[in-house]
């Protein structure tokens, strides 16, 4: 696990020292992060590299879990689903269910910090203690895109939500009308992980070799898993637009869920849609194998993300963090990372997508400084040292309810 | 006095960061876009306008204000949209006086092209106001002389030469900021604070406006070596 030091390198000794400094304002407090699971899931990956990092600098952060059934977990996931914006069926049996475990864990679940960082809709109900803790400040960080929840599960959810200090979210599309302070901070992506790491260009070859795919035309890439709002097939139809005017190849990989049925349909689609064209590299990625995603996407000559909905968009971040030309639907938190014709080109359909990568693909003098500005955003608003330091702020803003706050 | 003087008062660097938060508060045409920037706390016009300045170093300056790239990337009315980016922000030394200037370009426009009132941003692209809540606090560096004001200025964040350049101007007001007050309060360096004071820091990306500072004391330091300061000529050794 990388420390705090070999981030220097990166984004320079000065941001770390303002950190450091930043941590020694939330000396005695103790932060305690409360989520449903150690491993597996986005959340548990962020907690995985923030919280050590956060002890090394000097915060006394610590992390729990709650506990819950089989039944508990299928509710939350459906609730998870729902709050997406995906239609689910939502039976009052599930809120018993939610209930029954909160109500185990609040009995069952040790309570001590002084900030309470409560991470997601799972263990969300634990707000009832904040009754014997008086002290105590609660935030609530939803790591969901809730633009567009299901009202069934808002509505259940909101009289837990405004018992908190606060609320947070990825996006400002993200919030609902609230009676409580929310904040926004972004995810971000960690440059020393594989996903992100450099690497030396034997290994981008070798997985170029793996797959059989020539460096001999321009590379477009999508990277995501086969899912109908990733809009493969639309990706597919953009390039062929590309590919009357510019020789070009289309890798699409990602991950494939073999217990998602959707995903393995999403698949099949996209193979069918690929035909014989020999051109087009249609890859299941098993998951775990970040260094080849990482060699993909460093091997393109440009990078697409048409998604037709986006949470925040990490592969984004991901590929603008390698100086890629990207061409990215404007949804969700996209527009966030990607400024129009500054670090990247936005568009709103299959042809728009197709005249922006001709575009990057016929200058790339432009494409590369869109590349470079894209890194540069990334370096300063996307990496994990960012997202410590909004962590802290958030923190602090917990006592300080001003709008200029003199530490 | 020469760039090894030291200075009446040392410089102490300060820093900010700002926490983002979230109002909630959201439009989806012009009409609704100048009533909120009407009501809002200045805070959110202080995020709006202020936060690509630290957010967005890009190689190169770009326009520093959320509301013109909304209006022209959005709603595509260009013309507004340039006549708020071209907003020469340094000329205005409270938040109060942006507003009511950024205020009035809308209205005349409005007045003007009263079709532009029709255009719709499309669902998920409304725009959202955000306030800034700004922490300040204080770094370890301090500076006696030049040389080690230079040295301190090559090692400190963006943030920090944001705090004494940006925050300062609206804080102390007068077209003024904390670099070129200290220069010419405490090391008398009165020529060199103009010239910093007459930077037009809105439109340097950060790391380019460090190197510019550095530059400007650099070539000053050079200077002193050569030939005698101001307050040197002015006061004469007996």
């Amino acid at each position: 696990m990388p420390k705090i030091t070999d981030y220097e390198p990166i984004v320079g000794s000065h941001t770390i020292e303002e950190l450091r400094i930043l941590a020694g304002k939330l000396q005695g407090k103790v932060i305690q992060n409360i989520n449903s699971t150690a491993v597996g899931g986005g959340v548990a990956e962020i907690l995985n590299r923030m919280v050590p990092l956060l002890q090394e600098l000097g915060v006394d952060a610590r992390w729990d879990f709650i506990k819950g059934g089989e039944s508990f977990f299928n509710a939350t996931k459906k609730f998870h689903n729902a709050l997406h914006g995906k239609s689910e069926e939502i039976t009052p049996q599930m809120f018993e269910i939610f209930m029954e475990t909160s109500q185990r864990n609040i009995d069952e679940v040790k309570i001590y910090g002084d900030v309470m960082f409560i991470h997601d809709p799972q263990p969300i109900v634990l707000i009832k203690k904040k009754a014997s803790m008086p002290d105590s400040k609660w935030i609530w960080r939803c790591h969901i895109d809730v633009s567009t929840p299901n009202k069934q599960v808002w509505d259940f959810l909101t009289p837990f939500i405004h018992q908190y200090d606060g609320a947070v979210f990825s996006a400002p599309g993200f919030s609902q009308p609230l009676l409580i302070r929310q904040f926004l901070i972004s995810p971000s992506i960690d440059p020393l992980s594989d996903k992100n790491k450099d690497l030396p260009q034997e290994t981008i070859d070798k997985v170029l070799e793996k797959y059989h795919i020539p460096k001999d035309k321009p590379i477009i890439t999508q990277i995501s898993r086969f899912d109908y709002l990733k809009d493969p097939v639309g990706v597919i139809e953009a390039y062929r637009l590309v590919k009357k005017r510019i020789d070009c190849q289309l890798i699409i990989a990602g991950g494939t869920a073999t217990d998602d049925p959707e995903s393995t349909k999403v698949f099949a689609e996209t193979k069918e849609a690929a035909g014989n064209d020999h051109d087009i590299y249609i890859l299941p990625i098993p998951s775990g194998s970040d260094i080849e995603i990482n060699a993909l996407q460093r091997a393109s000559t440009v990078i697409v993300q048409k998604s037709l909905r986006e949470g925040f968009g990490l592969t984004v971040t991901e590929a603008l963090w390698k100086a890629k030309p990207i061409v990215a639907s404007s949804t969700g938190g996209i527009p966030l990372q990607v400024k129009h014709k500054y670090s990247g080109l936005l568009c709103h359909s299959i042809s728009g997508a197709a005249f922006a990568i001709k575009q990057l693909l016929n200058s790339p003098d432009y494409a590369k400084r869109l590349g470079e500005n894209g890194r540069e955003h990334v370096r300063h608003n996307f990496l994990l040292t960012r997202h410590l330091k909004d962590y802290m702020l958030l923190f602090l803003c917990m006592y300080h309810p001003e709008d200029v706050v003199y530490l | 006095m020469n760039a090894l003087n030291k200075a009446k008062e040392p410089f102490k660097f300060y820093t900010q960061l700002h926490m983002p938060e979230l109002t909630g508060l959201e439009a989806a045409n012009l009409q609704e876009l100048l009533d909120l920037i009407k009501t809002v706390p200045g805070s959110v016009i202080y995020h709006h306008t202020h936060r690509f300045l630290q957010q967005h170093q890009y190689l190169s300056p770009e326009p520093p204000n959320d509301f013109a790239y909304w209006i022209t990337g959005i709603l595509g009315e260009e013309e507004l949209g340039e006549a708020l980016y071209s907003i020469d922000t340094i000329q205005y030394t409270t938040i109060l006086e942006l507003r009511d200037e950024i205020v009035r370009t809308i209205e005349n426009y409005i007045v003007q092209h009263p079709r532009s009132l029709h255009k719709f941003a499309t669902p998920g692209e409304e725009f959202h106001f955000v306030k800034s809540v700004s922490f300040i606090f204080q770094t370890p560096y301090t500076a006696s002389d030049l040389k080690e004001f230079q040295a301190v200025l090559q090692r400190v964040t963006i943030n920090s030469i944001y705090f004494h350049m940006f925050e300062a101007r609206l804080r102390i007001g007068q077209g003024t900021n904390d670099f070129s007050n200290w220069l010419e309060d405490s090391l008398s360096e009165k020529k060199l604070a103009n010239k910093i004071a007459s930077l037009d820091p809105y439109t340097h990306t950060m790391e380019n406006l460090r190197v510019t500072l550095i530059k400007l004391i650099e070539k000053r330091i050079v200077e002193s070596m050569e030939k005698p300061s101001e307050a040197e000529l002015a006061f004469p050794k007996p």
